[in-house]
């Protein structure tokens, strides 16, 4: 029997770039592990992958859309989400996943995911947070929770950790949910079912960083971080946003917390303008020229 | 490719440069844009909000200028033609997407109304402060094309010209307006769509699995493919290679920032646009751009009266700067005078292609107004010494 013969096809190959492996991230990072999730969810859709786009910023977790098969777009530090609701907006048959970091997305980019969650816009959102800024080697993040060390709070940090979900819940998204990177099949279902939800929606994935956050926190390595998910986190489906907060140590309430029906932008967009909304078609030379109505 | 009629308001209008280049932006296929609020500028993205849903298009306003600068890309690699519109401190905020524009070869305009700075400076009233911005702010090596209009006439047919070279060439386009030119109200004639011409995209020529994205043929220039049509493009800010893909090496370095450099530089000639008049027999030539052309119109005449032989060089591009013109002049004038609301900001590259060859006399102006006659006047009179 010849090495080919025995290779068994995994049918998530067929969504990552075979010729970006190895991928950049260490032993151990539960990125890969959330890819994998995320990939069985796709697969298991009846989506179109072709109209398909992924959107990332900058960081570790940023990486993702490069190494996934679709349409990858490797954007700034912070500004996947405003990317993204211009390329949903520009061709809205396309299903707009933006993929990014905890730094990313709530730093540096927190105004933009606020304003996305406010809008609606109809773009799925998954965040890999491994409470650090991993990237750049470990540096505090807004979500690094407040004892924790990190190379730029060597006596803990000043400051209170964010709750992303309660923050996007907030400000109006329409699924929010939290696993960390050992609940795989919850994360998969969960995901499965936000990629056919329409509107805003946000998933949190709390991730191991063993080269930075464990290492730095004496937390010990990747399936040290396992153990301690499993240990300390506690499903609450329907949970309270504001009962969800990650203290240091505490309880990690995870599970989907919200899931509620609201129009999103472009719905909208369209139900206002009703008459004064002209459909275009994209390729105007094809089309037989109607003329102009109004003034133009 | 011809201009789609229902997009285009032909006739002829008295409408102030804003509105001007609203309806160019339309004119030139733009439906799509984001922008966020900022004085002198709004009347653009207000009257485009009203505009672009009769054309099947829209306007986002944006939480910030960052936001917007990168939502117009979203927009472009989703299949449409986008712009987005400021004035100084949204302009600052624009920057870094300027440099992922440029490295991703994304088409799009950038609109800055430039009015008085540093910082909030003088919201109502024109500078041309933002010129070496247009050229440098963002970090690294890149270049892009920066036109200034000095009508609302210049501010619609300009604002197409924006879009084709934008497409023509895949980079970032600069319009710089100023406060002046914005906000004032001339007639401004629209000619039908059919006799006005749009650059089209250049859109992959291969299918999915042959296509390289930023495979770039004889004018350097790579096609561009658009999401959700089967090429699973991979589009990243890092340097890349043809596939797109991260390429993190000085060989690479050199032959993507090479190309991007090249692809400008060797169309200098096309890219060289301005307005002459006067030059042969000139002793002194009054070189300006934008709304400070207009003032030195005043002092070229004055000038004139008094005998003197001046011409007058409007440039219409700044970015890329006539060079090869500039050094052919400076070789047959006295003196080349250059007034604009700065402090001395083009007159820095007016001064290097001159080359010593002849005097080089700024006229800088901290903006708030624009220059006296008698300012450009006098500089005029020294030149001709
Ligand atoms: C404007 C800007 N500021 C700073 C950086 C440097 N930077 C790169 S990644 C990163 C942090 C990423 O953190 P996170 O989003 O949590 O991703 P992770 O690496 O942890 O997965 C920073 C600060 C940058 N690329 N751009
Ligand atoms: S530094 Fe941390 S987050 Fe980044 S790849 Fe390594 S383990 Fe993963
Ligand atoms: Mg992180």
């Amino acid at each position: 029997m010849s090495t080919t013969e025995l290779h068994v096809h995994n049918p998530v190959e067929d969504l990552l770039r075979q010729d970006r492996v190895p991928t950049i991230w260490c032993p151990g990072c539960g990125i890969g592990t959330t890819v994998n999730s995320f990939a069985h969810a796709l697969l298991g859709q009846q989506i179109n992958l072709q109209k398909t786009a992924i959107v990332s910023g900058i960081g570790c977790s940023g990486r993702v859309s490069g190494y996934m098969n679709l349409d990858s777009f490797h954007t700034t530090h912070g500004r996947a989400i405003p990317f993204a609701t211009g390329l949903k907006l520009a061709n809205p048959e396309l299903t707009v996943i933006v993929y990014s970091g905890d730094g990313d997305l709530t730093s540096i980019g927190g105004n933009h995911l606020i304003h996305a969650a406010r809008r609606n816009m109809d773009i799925m959102v998954v965040c890999v947070n491994n409470m650090i800024y991993a990237m750049t080697g470990g540096q505090a993040a807004a979500t690094t929770p407040g004892a924790s060390n990190s190379t730029t709070t060597p006596y803990g940090a000043f400051e209170p950790e964010l709750n992303m979900a309660q923050l996007v819940d907030a400000a109006g998204a329409c699924f929010v949910a939290r696993w960390t990177a050992f609940h795989v099949m919850q994360l998969e279902r969960t995901m499965a079912k936000a990629l056919k939800k329409k509107g805003f929606r946000f998933i949190e994935i709390l991730s191991p960083c063993p080269t930075y956050y464990q290492r730095k926190n004496n937390m010990g390595d990747a399936l040290a971080a396992m153990v301690d998910y499993k240990k300390r986190s506690k499903i609450k489906n329907g949970c309270p946003t504001w009962e969800t907060a990650l203290e240091p140590g505490g309880e990690i309430v995870v599970g989907e917390f919200v899931d509620r029906e609201r129009e999103d932008y472009l719905t909208r967009m369209r139900r206002q303008l009703g008459s004064h909304y002209s459909e275009f078609p994209p390729q105007p030379e094809e089309q037989e020229s109607e003329g102009c109505e109004k003034e133009c | 490719m011809k201009a789609d009629q229902r997009c285009v308001m032909t006739g002829t209008h008295f409408i102030n440069g804003d509105a001007a280049c609203c309806e160019g932006a339309l004119s030139a296929g733009a439906r799509f844009a984001a922008g966020y609020p900022i004085t002198p500028s709004t009347e653009i993205v207000e009257r485009f909000a009203a505009r672009a849903p009769q054309v099947g298009g829209l306007f986002i306003q944006m939480e910030d200028e960052l936001a917007s600068s990168i939502a117009i890309q979203g927009m472009v690699w989703g299949g449409q033609k986008s712009f987005t519109v400021t004035s100084g401190p949204g302009y600052s905020l624009m920057m870094e997407h300027i440099g992922l524009a440029a490295i991703s070869e994304t088409p799009c305009v950038f609109v800055d109304v430039q009015r008085g700075g540093p910082s909030t400076g003088l919201p109502t009233l024109p500078a041309q402060g933002d010129m070496m911005q247009a050229r440098f702010g963002s970090h690294g090596d890149y270049v892009t094309i920066a036109i200034c209009p000095n009508s609302p006439q210049e501010c619609y047919d300009l604002t197409v010209k924006c879009f084709n070279l934008a497409e023509k060439f895949r980079v970032p386009v600069m319009f710089m307006m100023d406060e002046c030119v914005g906000h004032m109200t001339e007639k401004v004639v629209i000619p039908p769509a059919e006799e006005i011409d749009l650059y089209p995209r250049r859109h992959a020529s291969k299918p999915p699995g042959e296509f390289q994205l930023f495979e770039a043929g004889e004018e350097l220039v790579p096609e561009m493919a658009h999401a959700g049509e089967g090429y699973k493009l991979y589009v990243t800010g890092l340097t890349h290679d043809k596939r797109g893909y991260p390429a993190l090496n000085p060989a690479a370095q050199r032959e993507l920032v090479g190309r991007l450099f090249e692809k400008i530089r060797r169309a200098q000639d096309e890219l060289t646009m301005v307005e002459a008049e006067g030059l042969e027999d000139a002793d002194v030539v009054v070189v300006s751009y934008g709304i400070t052309s207009r003032v030195a119109q005043k002092a070229i005449q004055a000038a004139r009266d008094k005998g003197l032989k001046v011409g007058k060089l409007r440039l219409i591009c700044v970015w890329p700067f006539p060079e090869k013109l500039i050094r052919e002049l400076a070789g047959k004038v006295k003196a080349l005078v250059m007034p604009e609301l700065n402090m001395g900001q083009v007159v820095l590259e007016l001064e290097r292609c001159a080359g010593g060859q002849c005097k080089v006399i700024g006229v800088p102006h901290p903006g708030g107004t624009v220059h006296k006659p008698v300012e450009i006047l006098e500089a005029i009179e020294r030149g001709a010494r």
